[in-house]
């Protein structure tokens, strides 16, 4: 088994504080991992270390010769001026930059390939409109027809249907299971466990220290989502030093 | 008094007309896109704060040299790129934003230049620097002007693309290994230059306007980048060519009537403008079918 990421002894915060506490595990290449918790428990943090946008605190997290332009990453708040004069079609044509960086023209085939993303993510014929018109959720399926042409073996989510509508939210769900399909290998944050339960074969149960990692059903036993429940949202300001792993 | 007289003859009939008309209308070709890439990166009010940098560097040029154009352009190109990268690295390293730390740094620096005009003496013409002379422009200021929106359209052609992304989207631009920092600082040197070169026809104060201004009305009439590039540069070049001819008319000062002109076409935009414009809100037209 190859593995996209290996998480040794991985400590992620701010100022100090640890948000991700001691993880150490790793996400095979190809699985489908859901990562599960409450708020503040460390999720979106987490897949920012993954990506490296988010330098560890402790431990290292080992790519396994994953370039930064082989990870897709949708972060939860994505920093869009969604208010930007820019059409669909060039939003998600932005998705191939792998290929026409800078200076190189969109050729027919790129524009083809944007048509049928669009499609897949149900906006045939949306190519034209200016983002600005869109709904949270139609814009939600154009940054998925954009992960869709930037064609990357590692695709990171974080929270991708909340505040989506059912429709929505299946049709893009339709989408990760295709591209898990395809060999890829994807992290998911989410909140809906059925929905985990139904479609993700591997999920990291976590609050602030890991609570599971593995086999869906194993990991979420009530035994370990009651201890979730457990997990104490405070930031403490006078904190002592972690000593574990300290010989 | 025909049209022509009014509209055509002082160009043909003086120099310094027609070399302030040919200044406009570069200042409008490079200065109206640097506009509207500010504006739609909300960062309109940048360009004041870089104006507000460049004043002490051309007052130390003036005090060094005399008028000299050369060390007056050097001297604030100095001074505004120095804040302009200081602002922009504080920007991308630490959480505050580009609106506190530009604030931060122009202040800085428009307190050392007025420090240092103070303490050599009021002698220096600073009026020149603030309020520039359009209809004083001489050919060296004029092939600096036509120097920099040639340099600015062939750096905005190559770099266009990525500046657009760093705009809208500069998480996903980091997130594919795009530059989005060296577009950054170019873009920013852009700025800077672009200033420099308005403030001899402008002066320093008044060249913003010509960049803003445009590009601000240009939002009301535009919905695309290439759009408002265009209509900006077009609206800035037209204000350049009332404004003249006002100053000309009237008896007044080049700059700030090119600027009040500006002015007047963004309020006009404000009011009747389809994208968004006051007319449209207050008076609806029926909603379509779907």
């Amino acid at each position: 088994m190859t593995v996209a990421f290996a998480l040794h002894d991985l400590t992620l915060g701010y100022d100090r504080h640890p948000a991700v506490h001691h993880l150490t595990g790793s996400f095979a290449t190809g699985s489908l991992t859901a990562v599960v918790g409450p708020n503040g428990s460390g999720k979106s943090t987490l897949l920012k270390g993954l990506v490296g946008r988010l330098a560890p605190l402790d431990g290292r997290v080992e790519r396994n010769g994953l370039r930064q332009s082989d990870i897709a990453y949708l972060p939860q708040q994505a920093g869009i001026d969604r208010s930007f004069p820019i059409s669909v079609m060039d939003t998600v044509l932005l998705g191939c930059w792998r290929t026409i960086g800078l200076f190189r023209r969109v050729r027919r085939v790129q524009r083809r390939q944007a048509e049928e993303a669009l499609m897949a993510v149900g906006l045939d014929g949306f190519g034209q409109r200016p983002i600005a018109t869109l709904s949270a959720g139609q814009f939600q399926r154009v940054l998925f027809a954009r992960m869709l042409l930037q064609d990357c073996p590692v695709i990171l989510l974080d929270e991708p249907f909340t505040a989506i509508d059912a429709k929505t939210s299946a049709d893009l769900l339709r989408v990760v299971m295709g591209w898990h399909g395809e060999g890829r290998t994807i992290v998911s944050v989410l909140h809906d466990l059925d929905q985990v339960r139904e479609n993700f074969p591997d999920t990291l149960l976590i609050a602030r220290e890991p609570v599971a990692w593995g086999a869906t059903a194993e990991a979420l036993r009530p035994a370990h989502l009651l201890k979730v429940r457990q997990m104490s949202e405070q930031w403490d300001d006078r904190a002592e030093v972690c000593r574990r792993g300290v010989a | 008094m025909d049209a022509h007289a009014a509209l055509i003859q002082p160009f043909v009939e003086f120099g310094f007309m027609r070399r302030a008309l040919v200044a406009c209308l570069a200042l409008s070709l490079g200065g109206a896109p640097v506009g509207v890439l500010l504006v739609l990166r909300r960062m309109s009010l940048v360009g004041d704060a870089l104006s507000h940098a460049i004043l002490p560097g051309a007052a130390i040029g003036f005090m060094v040299a005399g008028l000299s154009l050369a060390a007056m352009s050097l001297g604030g190109f100095i001074a505004g790129l120095v804040v302009a990268v200081l602002s922009g690295f504080v920007a991308r390293v630490t959480p505050q934003r580009e609106d506190a730390s530009f604030a931060a740094f122009y202040l800085v620096s428009l307190a050392t230049g007025v420090l240092i005009v103070s303490a050599h003496g009021s002698n220096v013409d600073l009026m020149h620097v603030l309020f520039g002379t359009t209809l004083a422009v001489d050919d060296a200021a004029l092939l600096l002007v036509v120097s920099v929106a040639t340099l600015t359209l062939f750096t905005l052609a190559i770099i266009g693309r990525g500046l657009i992304v760093e705009c809208f989207d500069p998480g996903f631009l980091r997130a594919v290994g795009g530059p989005g920092a060296v577009v950054h600082f170019v873009f920013l040197t852009l700025v800077v230059v672009n200033l420099v070169a308005g403030f001899h026809a402008l002066g320093t104060l008044m060249a913003v306007g010509l960049m803003m201004l445009p590009a601000a009305a240009a939002r009301f009439w535009a919905g695309e980048v290439a759009t408002l590039v265009a209509v900006s540069s077009a609206v800035a070049f037209a204000c350049g060519y009332a404004g003249l001819l006002l100053s000309y008319h009237a008896d007044l000062p080049s700059g700030p009537a090119i600027i009040l002109v500006a002015g007047g076409v963004y309020m006009a935009s404000l009011v009747v403008g389809p994208h968004g414009g006051l007319w449209a809100r207050f008076i609806p037209r029926r909603h379509l079918e779907a």
